[in-house]
């Protein structure tokens, strides 16, 4: 069976959700509405039977495009979901000295810390994965953040055979990513096995279509002619195109993403 | 919304080969990676223009390794810090590539690395031949279980494509790999720079009639969960789904079915596989689960289960040991030394562990063995003997390497892991099991934190030992009488006292001794149940009778060690039995014509040699008021009710 691979990668995510619900509390999972959350949502509900047993949290900057809401309150809707839409600080508060799509991009970060300030979650599930973005491919399943929510990149915890880190000083919290062995087309070919719902801007519309999806002032649509998943699939195994080649923030500096992803960008 | 289109599954095998990249710093692992990229047309354009970007920036020609060490700080001192892992494509299949510093100071990195490859690549520089970090990789590519290894000689250019280079080094590679246990499916000449041997055989290296990285590449097979091997489901979570409670976790070997009889260890509980659950409900019910898959199933009894409990089937079960060697290595600045506790991750459980013995610590340069040695330190290897308080449900590495391996941690943090090795130990499973097969145990209404919720403290067992003369009895009673003033229920068994009635048909041989414990172990258990604190005053020579009486509760037993020297202990006669000893009167009297086997690693250890009674009640006292607290807390995982998560 040629996707039984999906069925192996299914079960390492489950595994990893477990582990983080049996030792990591209070927990809280970060839903954007885009594709690889909606996939790790699917599996969440696969590992408790078909609950969501922490709270699901958006990050709210009110940037997101039109589809994004209308796509999250149908879900929201569809699925019985409990979501924690948490207000992100306006971008005027956010560090001049950055270019101005990081300092965008930066407002997630902030509203998170809030987040953490005021509900003092232990872990937060982020749904990223390791072929997205170079930083994101250096990252641990249990990544440990400092009080002030900074990645310490060049001094990681070893992480062994499945057996993760539980314990952060009192302030500090675990960024959990149960999905950072996916790839791009693994969660295109198992949101189509499973039939897993997405934002249909996802599916090109004259001549465009949104590879990712991010807030509307900073993203952008990439030439593709792909309607439909099989489309998408087949787009991904030729082209040489990053999937975050419409997200301006990763690409205004050399260190642009380093510099959000160690400041506590997911 | 939903998309309703036919799944098609994908053409070619997309599992994904995970191939680690190791071997010393400089010899050109990042390169290797870079070039291998470029020539399999795996990078997307954007990246080609970053990397040669990045490196005029620096005023080099492009640097392959700019793609991996993606952090400003690894760019600019041109070292890898972190694993990172690259995803590219053949036409044959998938890979991800996990490239691992080669700094000492990055060791962990390497291990985390290495930890979740199929595969690796063993790069050495063929100017510089085997150095320090290339022996230490291979080592624990071996001792991590990494069986698969392409050995890379890379930079071969530099050496002008010289054969008998290539040659010398082949030797020494092959010589060295074989002392380790390692056979490398092939050893290969590259230069990564030029791009020969990767793709396509080169022109310049016509002398070598082996396989290029490519093929090799494509020789390497993913790592398979073992389904033919014996059951192993160790248990990660106890959910309450609806009515029905849900043992949840992977199956780490075998395969289990609907109807199955299955071994719970340690508490060798038996139940039946009721039902496979799975979300969301299908067609057909699930009659089967192989290892690799995450599953919930539900019993037929309600026994009691709990995370890091390790099902089996009723034939092949894991060992119980409370004792067993590993083969580590070691990552923490603090060295491990004799008597260090640590926290043992095993599957999904966790123990206290503690170091009882190093039996030599490995050179990984010479693979010499240092076996003096007082310490394990930072990156190092070694042999180590380690004990937990109760026996633990545990497979030898060669048998499952899935279940066999361990990981230590302590204040949270990882400092070393290695792999389990039971050669000599004896699996203490058997003595537990009744000899009749027509009991059935009666389930209790009360449970005992029930009873411990009343009393404000748990019941315990605290099991003294100790020459005949050392005190056991006269410090049973006071301690006794000191824990009932304060308003403890507490009882003492002691030795002469059992013998005139419970064990009056006992003697004192060996055999008649170890059932005069065991009887004692089980009584003192009950009383301990009942929510009695109840304290045993009895020579208890044997480790061995003491540990069964241990597994009868082994949560509530407490070893305490009441020590004096024999010198002491025959000055003192308090009953006139050494003097009758040494006359002959009485034959296999402990200490005379007897042995004595002192605790290894009692609880407490009480010291009377010095005489001050006052003390040693005091002490012991106070260690038992400690350890029958009932915060609630503690024993939440015990309770029955307690011991699930709703959802």
């Amino acid at each position: 069976m040629p996707d039984r691979y999906l069925d192996k990668l299914e079960a390492e995510t489950i595994y990893i959700l477990r582990e983080a619900y049996n030792n990591v509390s209070p927990l809280g999972m970060l839903w954007s509405m885009g594709k690889d959350s909606n996939a790790l949502l699917w599996m969440i509900k696969k590992a408790f039977f078909g609950k969501v047993p922490f709270p699901l949290i958006q990050l709210e900057t009110g940037m997101e495009l039109p589809e994004v809401y209308q796509f999250r309150d149908k879900l929201v809707n569809e699925w019985g979901l409990e979501l924690d839409v948490h207000d992100c600080p306006p971008e005027g508060d956010m560090d001049k000295s950055l270019p101005p799509a990081t300092r965008s991009a930066m407002r997630k970060t902030e509203g998170l810390k809030s987040l953490l300030g005021n509900d003092g979650y232990k872990g937060i599930i982020a749904g990223i994965r390791r072929d997205e973005q170079s930083m994101r491919a250096k990252e641990r399943v249990f990544s440990p953040r400092s009080i002030d929510g900074d990645w310490d990149f060049k001094n990681q915890p070893a992480e062994i055979w499945d057996h993760y880190m539980s314990e952060v000083p009192e302030g500090a919290h675990l960024r959990i990513h149960p999905i950072l062995g996916w790839t791009e087309i693994d969660i295109w070919r198992y949101t189509q096995r499973e039939n897993i719902p997405v934002v249909p801007l996802y599916f090109a519309k004259n001549g465009k279509r949104y590879r990712s999806l991010g807030e509307k002032n900073i993203t952008f649509p990439v030439d593709s002619d792909a309607t439909t998943i099989e489309d998408i699939i087949k787009e991904l195994e030729t082209t040489k195109t990053l999937e975050r080649a419409g997200r301006a923030m990763d690409s205004e500096s050399e260190n642009s993403f380093e510099l959000l992803r160690t400041r506590g960008y997911m | 919304m939903a998309h309703s289109a036919k799944y098609i599954p994908p053409t070619k095998d997309a599992e994904k080969l995970r191939i680690v990249m190791v071997g010393h710093v400089d010899h050109g692992k990042s390169t290797l990676v870079g070039r291998l990229l470029y020539d399999t047309k795996s990078l997307p354009d954007s990246k080609y223009v970053e990397i040669e970007k990045a490196s005029k920036k620096r005023g080099e020609v492009v640097e392959w390794s700019y793609l991996l060490d993606s952090f400003q700080a690894e760019r600019d001192q041109a070292i890898t810090i972190d694993t990172t892992q690259i995803f590219f494509s053949t036409e044959k299949r998938d890979f991800v590539i996990i490239d691992a510093p080669g700094h000492t100071e990055f060791l962990r990195n390497m291990i985390s690395g290495t930890a979740q490859a199929d595969a690796a690549f063993l790069v050495v520089d063929a100017e510089e031949g085997l150095q320090e970090q290339t022996r230490r990789h291979a080592y624990l590519l071996g001792l991590m279980g990494v069986s698969q290894i392409g050995v890379i000689v890379n930079k071969i250019d530099k050496c002008g494509y010289d054969k008998a280079r290539f040659d010398i080094l082949y030797n020494e590679i092959v010589s060295f790999l074989r002392d380790i246990d390692i056979r490398p499916m092939s050893i290969i000449p590259v230069s990564a720079r030029n791009g020969d041997n990767i793709l396509s055989a080169s022109e310049k290296l016509e002398w070598y009639r082996g396989k290029t990285l490519l093929e090799v590449l494509h020789d390497f097979t993913p790592y398979q969960t073992p389904t033919s091997q014996s059951l192993r489901f160790p248990v990660q979570d106890v959910y309450r789904v609806e009515e029905k409670r849900v043992f949840v976790g992977r199956i780490e070997s075998g395969f289990l079915r609907r109807g199955d009889t299955l071994l719970f260890s340690p508490t060798n509980e038996l139940a039946r596989v009721e039902s496979i659950e799975v979300w969301p409900k299908g067609d057909k019910q699930a009659v089967t689960a192989q290892a690799g898959l995450s599953i919930g199933i539900t019993l037929d009894k309600p026994i009691f289960v709990e995370r890091g409990h390790v099902a089996s089937h009723e034939d092949n079960p894991p060992m119980l040991s409370n004792v067993f060697r590993a083969h580590i290595f070691w990552l923490s600045d603090t060295s491990l030394k004799v008597g260090d506790t640590f926290r043992l991750h095993i599957n999904t459980a966790q123990y206290p562990v503690t170091v009882q013995s190093i039996e030599n610590v490995i050179k990984t340069e010479d693979l010499s063995k240092d076996e003096n040695t007082k310490q394990v330190s930072k990156n190092e290897v070694s042999y180590i003997t380690l004990r937990t308080r109760n026996a633990i449900p545990l497979d030898q590495y060669t048998e499952n390497k899935n279940t066999g391996r361990i990981v230590l941690y302590s204040k949270g943090r990882v400092c070393g892991g290695g792999t389990v090795s039971m050669e000599g130990y004896v699996d203490q499973r058997s003595r537990n099991q009744p000899k009749s097969e027509h009991i059935t145990k009666v389930a209790h209404l009360l449970s005992y934190t029930k009873r411990a919720e009343r009393n404000g403290y748990t019941g315990g067992v605290f099991w003294f030992t100790g020459l005949s003369g050392a005190g056991k009895s006269t410090l049973a009673m006071l301690v006794e009488q000191a824990l009932f003033k304060k308003g403890y229920q507490t009882y003492v068994l002691d030795g002469d006292n059992v013998r005139h009635g419970l064990n009056s048909d006992l003697g004192f041989s060996p055999k008649d001794r170890a059932e005069n414990i065991r009887r004692v172990g089980e009584v003192s258990a009950l009383m301990a149940d009942a929510g009695v604190v109840c304290i045993t005053a009895f020579i208890s020579p044997y480790r061995a009778d003491r540990h069964n009486a241990r597994e009868v509760r082994p949560d509530r037993f407490h070893e305490i060690y009441i020590k004096a020297s024999l010198d002491v202990c025959e000055s003192r006669d308090p009953k006139g039995l050494y003097k009758k000893a040494r006359k002959g009167e009485i034959s296999q009297f402990t200490g005379i014509d007897s042995p004595y086997e002192a605790p290894d690693n009692p609880e407490l250890t009480v010291d009377t040699e010095s005489g001050n009674i006052e003390e040693c009640v005091e002490q012991i006292a106070q260690y038992i008021i400690q350890n029958i607290e009932y915060s609630g807390q503690s024993l939440e995982n015990m309770a029955e009710k307690d011991n699930l998560r709703v959802l």
